[in-house]
């Protein structure tokens, strides 16, 4: 049970304001929550009745980078809310940001 | 993703910085946002398929930008500098399209089918009016065309090279932090929005949150003048702009105490220029930066510690690196392959190819110069050295075949701007009826050398079929406005002089 992940594909969380894009897209299909809960295509419709579990309520950051080493998914948070994210029960780590001096 | 999506980050988390302009009563992120939407809801209501744009840097630049990407149109920056003849020509190759112009370049182009004008003022107002509905989201895919920039055009008819939203977007993700730049940053804009590094520097900044203050153009008391005043923290500039710099700075000893990294590329920066740079600024922290159009800006940078490490060493190896363009960026691969197409061992020269999301190698209405495995030539010659820095020793194009032997006029242009009375150097291949090509240089030089100097001076350092059969004495070199050496027209007046 999971999502399809494309690259460019973007979801948002069921239960707060976080949205995401997909920056590299995972080898197989994944179970990406937000909050505690499974994460929605945009433009698709979001169940109403669920409420953020807040064992995933550390906060997603718009602008930051995840990564999950396993599948080979990277994500861009688009938009920040108060859920966090996850692969099943397991957090989805940042990405270490190694920004380059700037060149432009 | 989307170049409609980097600004609407910017707009959504970073909201009451200032974006464009003076500190106190430029345009704030949202307020770029809203004009940017209010633009694209109008140009997606114009006819034509694509928004070009014909003008001096000014606010339409980053609006048209954006305003194209909402509306799901290609943006095209054309060259304003061109001859009527060339720009009526490209102008033509837009079609069908809205362009918008500047003053008096309607009337340089005349009616042309297909086009429709807009002048830089009636788009500011529809970016501005209040009153304009402001467009929802953007249009269109991440694989759709997102800017087309046309070369130089120094080597032949210029092609309309095609960047989509996807190879710019991950340029910019993958190479700048969101929200990264403190609110004290400041960059100014002074290359041309027709050129790729006008391109990145107006998404790079808006993904940093750094604030972009503009020039109309380059011009070096302008541009000093407007670092001190607007309290400018980074810069981009080709190689003839910061020579022309360094004299205003030197002039009048002033310095340019908010400057905190300058970076510079778009051609081959002389030695010496930076040397001088590093020692008139040392508080800044210089960026060599080497990229093609065709790979969204950047692919390999030598960073400010490069610079120190290289300017502090003793060790050859360690101090040569001051002339390479650093490493390649970690988000992408690098090979040098010989013209078989097979990688050469370190050290050795061949051609740059380079395979990552940000490339896209190709060209409207010519299709992809890709290999099938998704590496891209870039007709640059150059090599990697054991530490994996990369040097560019020119365009492979540019490579002089005199009896049978293939010479690189970098090298031998390197060589001459040795010599401490070379101010600046070019060497091209003329027609040679002995040696098929032969070896001309043209110099500009302080005027305390000769010919047979020169020619003793690069006979010394490389070997005599190296050295320049013929040499001129000029008062100056033939460059475009961003600072790239015409070769063609270089080469056409030496043949002609030494035929």
């Amino acid at each position: 049970m999971g999502v399809q992940t494309k690259s460019g594909a973007r979801f948002r969380s069921a239960v707060d304001q976080t949205e995401i894009i997909v920056v590299r897209p995972a080898s197989e299909p994944v179970d990406l929550r937000c909050g505690g809960h499974p994460v929605v295509a945009i433009g698709t419709e979001v169940p109403g009745s669920l409420t953020l579990d807040p064992a995933f309520a550390g906060g997603t950051q718009l602008g930051k980078r995840f990564a999950d080493a396993d599948s080979g998914l990277e994500l861009l948070c688009t938009k920040g809310g108060e859920g966090a994210l996850s692969i099943g029960e397991t957090p989805l780590p940042l990405k270490d940001a190694k920004p380059l001096p700037s060149s432009d | 993703m989307h170049l409609g999506m980097l600004l609407d980050m910017a707009a959504d988390g970073m909201a009451d910085r200032v974006a464009l302009g003076p500190l106190a009563d430029g345009l704030t992120f949202a307020e770029l946002a809203r004009r940017a939407r209010r633009l694209g809801a109008a140009l997606a209501l114009r006819p034509g398929e694509r928004v070009g744009l014909i003008d001096l840097n000014s606010s339409a630049v980053p609006l048209t930008l954006f305003g194209s990407a909402i509306a799901g149109r290609p943006f095209v920056p054309i060259n304003y500098r061109l001859a009527d003849p060339q720009l009526r020509a490209i102008v033509a190759r837009t079609a069908p399209a809205t362009i918008i112009v500047g003053e008096g370049v309607a009337d340089r182009v005349g009616p042309i089918d297909g086009i429709e004008f807009l002048s830089r003022a009636q788009a500011l107002a529809l970016a501005e009016d209040p009153a304009g509905v402001q467009a929802n989201g953007w249009a269109g895919e991440p694989e759709d065309i997102a800017v087309l920039l046309f070369t130089s055009g120094t080597t032949g008819e210029p092609k309309a090279a095609v960047l989509r939203h996807s190879n710019l977007a991950e340029y910019i993700i993958s190479t700048v932090e969101y929200a990264g730049s403190t609110e004290d940053e400041a960059a100014i804009v002074s290359v041309p929005p027709y050129h790729i590094a006008g391109i990145s520097a107006v998404l790079s900044s808006t993904y940093s949150g750094r604030r972009v203050v503009q020039l109309e153009a380059f011009e070096p008391h302008a541009w000093v003048d407007t670092v001190r005043s607007e309290s400018i923290t980074h810069a981009m500039v080709v190689p003839t702009m910061l020579g022309r710099i360094l004299d205003v700075v030197e002039a009048d000893g002033a310095g340019l105490p908010s400057l905190r990294s300058l970076s510079y590329g778009g051609g081959p920066m002389p030695l010496s220029v930076i040397e001088r740079a590093v020692g008139m600024l040392p508080d800044v922290g210089f960026v060599n930066a080497y990229g093609l159009t065709e790979t969204s800006s950047t692919i390999a940078v030598l960073g400010p510690d490069d610079h120190q490490a290289a300017f502090a060493s003793d060790e050859p190896a360690v101090r040569a690196r001051l002339a390479s363009v650093g490493r390649p960026l970690p988000t992408l691969e690098v090979s040098i392959r010989d013209l078989a197409g097979e990688e050469v061992p370190v050290d050795e020269r061949g051609e740059i190819w380079v395979r990552g999301s940000q490339v896209s190698g190709e060209y409207l209405g010519r299709g992809t110069t890709l290999d099938s495995d998704g590496w891209f030539p870039t007709r640059d010659e150059g090599h990697l050295d054991a530490e994996g820095f990369l040097f560019v020793h020119g365009r492979l194009d540019d490579v002089i075949v005199r009896g049978g032997e293939n010479l690189s006029p970098g090298e031998i242009e390197a060589v001459l701007l040795e010599h401490p009375a070379v101010l600046e150097a070019a060497v091209v291949g003329i027609p040679d009826k002995e040696w098929g090509e032969g070896v001309a240089a043209a110099v500009v030089t302080s005027g305390q050398v000769t010919e047979e100097e020169l020619r003793t001076h690069v006979r010394t350092r490389l070997r005599s079929s190296r050295t320049p059969d013929r040499i001129q004495f000029r008062a100056e070199l033939p460059f475009n406005e961003s600072g790239k050496l015409l070769r063609r027209v270089l080469r056409a007046e030496l043949a002609d002089a030494f035929a």
